[in-house]
């Protein structure tokens, strides 16, 4: 016989009141290790995704929208801008670089985006297989991509217009795949890069009916937008003004944008983790309830311990014994029950190509969940672990009533 | 040797209880009596050493119980003192065996191995209900796995408070044989509070101290 398993024994005498426990116990840990590994993988996300960009520059618009259309790839574009800007504004004393983006076509529901290989050592994307494109109509497929559409180095596809995937294809311009990018973890993945000539070149062949309407088209490239890195610190002051002020330009700053949509996710997550604490804090008072009844309902068992000569600091051990003993099973059901709904969530977004999302991960901030339900067990078990302690043994020796 | 003098415990708000002066040699046999309210059983927790008395002196085997501290007096309690209570306290959540077990954990006493307890049932017979729960026990079974328990690190002193009540002829004659035959054979000395008439015509043979309160 040891505590572990006498506290054990006692709390499977009471099936019941045991199941509840660790069933509430259990939803409020997955609730709050759901919102945890959510909002930690989320954010996560728009740091890698955001890394190293302090500026993105698009046609007039939300500047939300030209954050997630042109960073996240989430939504569509505000529309396009002249492609004289790059050189514009990379000519700019203020900027230290510039990357164009151009967005159109997809293929298969994975946008193809249009830039140059800097956007890939920008990115930290690091080559598997092949080389980066060097002519028009050469493609890059990012890893998640080439897993979801089969393509490998050599095999040639065509891209549709439009970002849905079912628009028109563009079979007079097919693209031939020259390598594949290792997985990042960011929204490169779900991306097929080739150079923005391509996107030129595709689009020129479709809609141009003949040479006149070509030179024409040439002459009025555009891009969709454009991402800027300062070079000092203080061009966050004056260049977005400078870049509001022409007709045309909209320029949205990553750091604020993310912040507004990380407050407008905040207040849900904010819910969530509230519903959580609170299915916790009514396991910690059901705990305490039926660790009350159970030291009052085995007050005989307790004081044999007692007669037989544990120390009273034994005794309220079992209790709380009992009490950690339900602390573990909860942790180890609503973790379990949290990690496998993030993970569930994780493969219904990447069914629908949104953000990579895994169960197979640990937030920094459950380690205190953990400490908390461990911390919540102690308390719960504090009173009747010292209803325990001051048992009146003597009664043991009192005629039955 | 158990001696006690001017021996007097007082609950709370309440009178101050004394207790006639007492010598009990080794081995010997001590028949409590007395009506509800005369204070047996806090004669009793004092020699189980579950209450500490407010005045006199209780010596056991030489050793002064009544100076002794809370912790002290737990590990006496355990190595010393078995007790047969009038209800049983056997647990329904725990095997038979499991029960007995608990003596060896109260008192962190690694040698009360699943041998020991087995052995110990064997001793009064019920060895094969080592794995029954207590409800399943009949009275006198029960009785038996409570003695085993009282007896299971081998006690200097036994106490047994109405060790037959509930019991019907047989079993509280299989029961007092048993308490007497056990203590016996390991020198223990045994006190009983009883109001059974079987008990006290019994243990008359053995020529008892009688105490009447």
């Amino acid at each position: 016989m040891n505590l572990a398993r006498l506290s054990w024994t006692y709390l499977w005498a009471r099936p019941l009141v045991t199941v509840l426990n660790l069933l509430l116990l259990a939803l409020g840990l997955a609730a709050v290790s759901v919102v945890l590994l959510v909002s930690q993988q989320l954010e996560d996300a728009l740091k890698r995704d955001l890394a190293g960009i302090d500026l993105v520059v698009g046609a007039k618009g939300s500047p939300m929208q030209i954050i997630l259309s042109g960073v996240f790839h989430l939504d569509v574009p505000t529309g396009n801008i002249p492609a004289e800007s790059i050189e514009r504004w990379r000519a700019h004393p203020l900027v230290a670089s510039v990357i164009p983006i151009s967005l159109g076509d997809s293929y298969r529901g994975h946008r193809i985006v249009g830039t140059e290989p800097a956007y890939l050592e920008d990115r930290g994307a690091r080559l598997v297989q092949g080389r980066p494109w060097a002519a028009p109509l050469e493609a890059v497929v990012g890893a998640e991509a080439a897993r979801r559409t089969g393509l490998a180095v050599g095999e040639r596809f065509v891209g549709v217009h439009g970002l849905g995937g079912d628009g028109e294809p563009h079979g007079e311009s097919p693209y031939t795949v020259v390598g594949v990018l290792a997985p990042t973890g960011s929204v490169i993945d779900r991306l097929i890069l080739t150079s923005t000539e391509s996107v030129w070149e595709v689009h020129e062949a479709a809609t141009a009916l003949d040479d006149e309407d070509r030179r024409y088209l040439e002459a009025e490239r555009e891009v969709t937008l454009l991402l800027l890195r300062y070079r000092s610190p203080l061009a966050a002051v004056s260049l977005p003004r400078l870049i509001n002020a022409e007709a045309g330009l909209q320029s949205a700053s990553p750091a604020l944008e993310t912040a507004r949509l990380l407050r407008m996710v905040g207040v849900g997550t904010e819910v969530l983790r509230g519903f959580g604490a609170v299915l916790l804090a009514v396991a910690g008072l059901s705990v305490f309830i039926g660790l009350y009844h159970a030291v009052r309902e085995r007050a005989s068992d307790l004081a044999m311990l007692r007669m037989l000569g544990a120390p009273p600091s034994r005794v309220a051990a079992v209790v709380v014994a009992e009490a950690l003993w339900l602390a573990a099973g909860g942790l180890a059901i609503g973790l379990g029950l949290g990690h496998g709904l993030t993970a569930l969530l994780g493969w219904w977004l990447e069914a629908r190509q949104s953000m990579a999302l895994t169960g197979w991960a640990w937030a920094s901030g459950q380690w205190a969940v953990v400490a908390a339900t461990v911390a919540l067990a102690g308390v719960s078990a504090a009173l009747p672990a010292w209803q325990a302690y001051r048992l009146d043994v003597t009664r043991l020796l009192q005629a039955p009533r | 040797m158990i001696v006690w003098e001017g021996l007097a415990y007082r609950y709370a708000r309440g009178p101050l209880l004394r207790f006639p002066d007492l010598q009990l040699p080794d081995g010997g046999l001590l028949l409590l009596r007395g009506a509800s309210g005369t204070g047996k059983s806090t004669l009793l927790a004092l020699l189980a050493a579950l209450l500490t008395p407010v005045e006199g002196r209780l010596d056991i085997d030489g050793v002064a119980v009544h100076s002794l501290g809370p912790r002290e007096l737990d590990a006496w309690r355990a190595r010393h003192v078995g007790v047969l209570p009038q209800r049983l306290h056997l647990s329904d959540s725990l095997t038979v065996l499991d029960n007995l077990a608990l003596v060896g954990w109260a008192a962190a006493d690694r040698s009360v191995d699943r041998g020991a307890l087995l052995a110990a049932l064997a001793q009064l017979g019920v060895a094969e209900l080592a794995e029954r729960r207590p409800h399943e026990l009949s009275g006198g079974q029960a009785q038996r796995v409570a003695l085993a328990r009282a007896l299971l690190r081998g006690p200097r002193l036994v106490i047994a408070d109405e060790p037959t009540a509930s019991l019907d002829d047989d079993a509280a004659q299989t029961v007092l044989d048993l308490l007497q035959r056990m203590t016996q054979a390991r020198g223990a000395t045994l006190v009983v509070a009883t109001h059974d008439r079987r008990v006290m015509d019994t243990l008359a043979a053995a020529s008892p101290v009688e105490l009447c309160l």
